[in-house]
């Protein structure tokens, strides 16, 4: 009824918006009030403006896929859905740029690029995740260790500030030192400094052809030593990556790509690294790329120096022993893995389980950081561990978004 | 500022940092007085020279107390007056922070102090295979703390990417005074990727006192050829065709006619004769994708007109073809008194159409501009020729430099690819962003230097005055207390 709601009546007079439908209009089981799904950078504009003046906290949402990652938010009022604001705007083919709206799915974007014989070199865990989540959360897969991750790709982006004031940074072109990089400082900020509404990237050409050598290791250590020894040849390998299963055996998978004689050639000599008992073929082996843990489990996200990725698995499997739970892991030989843990571990043995492994990896220049897990588990762990520049963070939240009003409380250090 | 201040603080520097690191003879002073872009000067009021993470720090502290800017200089050969010093500031000299603190091939990591010089790096790691990848054409002597403060490119950063791409760790004493160490050796540091936000800040978020880099195998091949082309349309045009075949070079790099006129002039690099553009293209990687890839290159240039194609036999005539693209803007002093080395983006299709349109400006002006680029990623460098003896010239040649990043900016580009905004390009900010974008840009600069000590009056045309938020002021700024706010 009008009148009862006076903010849902102001955010529609500048864009749909309706009254929260129950759970899954909520965001880390906190419970939000109203949806507005505009259509336009504008529309964000003056939906925040709205927000400011009725004193909303809002929490922005793609397509929801990673919308439990980070801490639940202490406020949400507003859901912000980018569902309306979807579409590769410009395609410059002849330039591999691609400028793309936030709410746009990276698997859409794909196949438009892909068309031109383009790809956005980047790996998200669901094709259905958009350009804004996938740019706000910064996941990463294989292909990270010749590529980088979204921060490298990304050339340009419009957002909207806590004030309602629409900002840029970079531009259309992948060289571009003019003004602070505020793509970076975006990316990986879970929402907490603006609202991306557009993007610009950079692509890369498609491969005429790949290869997938692989071998299965007896444990972590010799697993970890073979991935060094493609990582330390001339080979050039898109992506080498780490798959470790119950029984401690880690599966170490090399993807070639590149023109037809030359991936034959350098599989011959991934094959010779890796030794007894390697193969090669076409597919993808299972699981590879994906996270290891399902929704509702535990999912941490483990970095280390390179020489610390064998290390890192065989104390995933040393700690699953010792604290009775199983611990999936697999990711990058370029030092980013991510472990799982099933939903029904015992909280105790999960929050021992992340400790331990913090202490493990310290020594190897890594950091563990608790992506998602079940609340019981939350109350245990701080999901980010030690954040060095800490200060600085709340200082720069504090100019952007002086009254904490986007994604309150999701970053680290209660950001 | 009184000279009062400034003699205090020099005493209270020399206390700290000992006599020889603190400098404030006026003849010294001077050779300090411009970056690599001379045609600023301004002599500090002091020079610091510390050894020491600490001693920058207390540097800086002091500076604060005394509400004194300050500018960090590396190897002073910026070109858009970064390292400017101020005349009623300190100017932070870190050429004795020059330690390689680690070298591990197999973390694929160097850690280095500041004044580390570029080259230096490579040859640390070159005896285990690994080099670091932006190569910059001043790698002789520019060091890698100016390399993060300006995000330095180089030929070869079309295919490995800028110093952003390849820095995971720093330490760095913040304009409070503060020392932070962000990331390290391994990838993706928790928290708001403020690495990201401090490589490319040019010396306004804090100094940069111990770097974390990436190193980069070797290739296994690297195969380089040099193609002349009746004019730069059609070398433009194999550019065009090269990159929108899939094939990612490790290098292309274009030199118009008068570029190879000069280069001819100062190093006799004997590019073929009568050419009106010349491209250098450079592949790397394992042998037989380099081979593939080659011989397509060959096939583009050759469609595309080009009348004679060189291939490097040897390492010996590699470093020729890049002898006269290397020493193209030093060569340029031959055919010219005076010019100016412009540095402008543009997206890669536009090149044609740009250089033509440069071209009718030069016709227009007869002012006479040269054209060297990394054409791979359009990022131009028009050398812009002019006689300061000559009444008007400098001037005319001023309007055409401008004239070209109008053009840049008209075709989506950008003012500046690699040499940074500095003292500049300050005022062309605003014709590539809006205020707001500025605006929002100098919240971050708020945030690590509320009191706008470091580095003031660079990259921004005007200051935000922290704090100025409605409704959070707190009496008067610091910087109009200090009577400094005009001053930037
Ligand atoms: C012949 C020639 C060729 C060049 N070619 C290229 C090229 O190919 N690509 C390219 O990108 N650039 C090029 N440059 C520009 C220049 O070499 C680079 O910008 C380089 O990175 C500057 O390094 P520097 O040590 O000389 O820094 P400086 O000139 O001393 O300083 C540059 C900026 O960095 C800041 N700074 C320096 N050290 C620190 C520190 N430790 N912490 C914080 N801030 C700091 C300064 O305040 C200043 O703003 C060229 C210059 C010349 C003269």
């Amino acid at each position: 009824m009008a009148g009862e709601h006076p903010a849902r009546d102001d955010l529609k007079k500048v864009a749909r918006a309706r009254l929260a439908r129950g759970p899954k209009d909520w965001v880390g089981g906190v419970r939000t009030r109203y949806v507005a799904t505009p259509s336009s950078t504008e529309e964000v504009a003056e939906v925040l403006r709205v927000a400011a003046q009725h004193d909303l906290a809002v929490v922005t949402r793609g397509a929801g896929t990673t919308l439990d990652w980070g801490a639940p938010p202490t406020r949400a009022d507003l859901l912000l859905d980018t569902a309306a604001m979807a579409g590769v705007v410009d395609h410059a083919a002849g330039d591999l740029v691609v400028v793309v709206r936030a709410g746009t799915p990276v698997g859409e974007l794909q196949d438009t690029v892909a068309a031109a014989g383009q790809r956005l070199a980047l790996d998200v865990p669901d094709a259905d995740a958009t350009v804004g989540g996938t740019l706000a959360v910064s996941p990463s897969g294989p292909r990270r260790l010749l590529y980088g991750t979204a921060r490298d790709l990304l050339i340009g982006v419009t957002f909207v500030r806590a004030d309602g004031v629409v900002a840029k940074a970079g531009g259309r072109v992948v060289k571009n030192v003019a003004g602070y990089d505020f793509g970076k400082l975006l990316t990986g900020s879970f929402g907490t400094l603006g609202v991306i509404t557009e993007a610009t990237f950079r692509l890369h050409p498609l491969p005429a052809a790949r290869r997938v050598v692989t071998v299965s290791c007896a444990d972590a250590t010799t697993a970890g030593r073979a991935a060094l020894a493609v990582l330390g040849s001339q080979v050039a390998p898109t992506a080498v990556e780490l798959d470790q299963a119950g029984d401690g055996r880690v599966q170490v998978a090399g993807l070639i790509e590149g023109v037809a004689a030359g991936v034959a050639d350098r599989t011959r000599t991934v094959l010779d690294l890796l030794g007894r008992g390697a193969g090669d073929g076409d597919a993808l082996p299972d699981g590879y790329g994906r996270l290891p843990f399902e929704a509702g489990g535990t999912g941490l996200k483990v970095t280390t120096a390179l020489t610390g990725v064998g290390p890192v698995l065989a104390a995933c499997n040393r700690l699953a022993g010792e604290h009775g739970v199983t611990i999936t892991a697999r990711g990058s030989a370029a030092g980013v893995l991510h472990a799982g843990l099933a939903a029904d571990a015992e909280p105790e043995a999960v929050a021992a389980v992340v400790q331990a492994l913090r202490a493990a990896t310290a020594p190897l220049a890594g950091t563990v950081t608790v992506l998602t897990a079940p609340h019981a588990v939350r109350d245990l762990v701080d999901l980010w561990g030690p954040v060095p520049g800490l200060e600085l963070m709340r200082r720069l939240k504090d100019e952007m978004d002086p009254d904490h009003r986007l994604s309150p409380g999701r970053f680290v250090g209660g950001i | 500022m009184t000279t009062g201040t400034i003699t205090r603080l020099a005493e209270q520097l020399r206390a700290e940092l000992g006599d020889d690191a603190v400098i404030t003879d006026r003849t010294r002073l001077r050779t300090y007085e411009c970056d690599g872009l001379a045609q600023y000067k301004v002599t500090p009021a002091v020079v610091v020279l510390p050894r020491t993470t600490a001693q920058v720090a207390d540097v800086v502290r002091a500076c604060i107390a005394a509400h004194v800017p300050y500018v960090a200089r590396g190897s002073g050969t910026g070109l858009s007056g970064g390292a400017l010093p101020h005349a009623d500031g300190v100017l932070v000299v870190l050429s004795q922070m020059r330690a390689v603190v680690d070298v591990d091939p197999a973390d694929q990591r160097a850690v280095v102090q500041p004044g580390v010089i570029n080259l230096q790096v490579t040859r640390s790691a070159a005896a285990d295979g690994y080099y670091y990848a932006p190569d910059p054409s001043s790698q002789q002597i520019c060091s890698i703390g100016g390399n993060v403060a300006e995000n330095s490119g180089g030929a070869h950063c079309l295919k490995y990417g800028f110093t952003t791409n390849h820095v995971t760790g720093l330490e760095v004493v913040v304009p409070d005074g503060s020392v932070v160490r962000l990331g390290g050796r391994a990838p993706d540091p928790p928290g708001y990727d403020l690495i990201g936000a401090f490589v490319g800040s040019e010396g306004t978020l804090g100094i940069t006192t111990e770097v974390t880099v990436r190193l980069t195998r070797a290739p296994e091949t690297v195969r380089t050829l040099l193609a002349a082309f009746p004019s730069t349309d059609e070398a433009g045009g194999a550019v065009s065709a090269i990159i929108g075949a899939g094939v990612v070079p490790a290098a292309i790099e274009m030199m118009d006619a008068l570029a190879i006129e000069a280069a001819e002039a100062a190093v006799h690099c004997g590019y073929p004769d009568g050419a009106g553009a010349v491209l250098i293209v450079e592949l790397d990687g394992p042998r037989a994708e380099v081979e593939a890839h080659f011989t397509e290159v060959e096939r583009h240039c050759d469609e595309h007109g080009a009348f004679e194609i060189r291939i490097a036999r040897d390492e010996a005539e590699r470093a020729l073809f890049w002898k006269g693209r290397k020493s193209a803007f030093a060569a340029v002093g031959r055919i010219s008194p005076d010019y100016i080395v412009q540095d402008g983006v543009i997206p890669r299709t536009a090149l044609p159409e740009v250089l033509r349109r440069i071209a009718a400006l030069s016709d227009g002006s007869g002012v006479r501009v040269a054209n060297v680029f990394h054409a791979g990623d359009g990022n131009l460098h028009p050398l812009v020729l002019f006689d300061d003896a000559v009444a008007g010239q400098t001037e005319e040649a001023e309007q055409v430099s401008a004239s070209i990043l109008d053009l840049c900016i008209e075709h989506g580009g950008s003012i500046t690819g690699e040499h940074g905004v500095g003292i500049d390009k300050a005022r062309y900010m605003p014709r590539m962003y809006t205020e707001d974008d500025l605006d929002t840009m100098q919240m971050l600069r708020c945030a690590f230097d509320p009191h706008g000590l470091a580095n003031p009056g660079k990259v921004f045309p005007t200051p935000r005055l922290c704090g100025e938020v409605p409704g959070r002021h707190k009496g008067p700024h610091p910087l109009q207390q200090a009577g400094l706010a005009e001053v930037f």
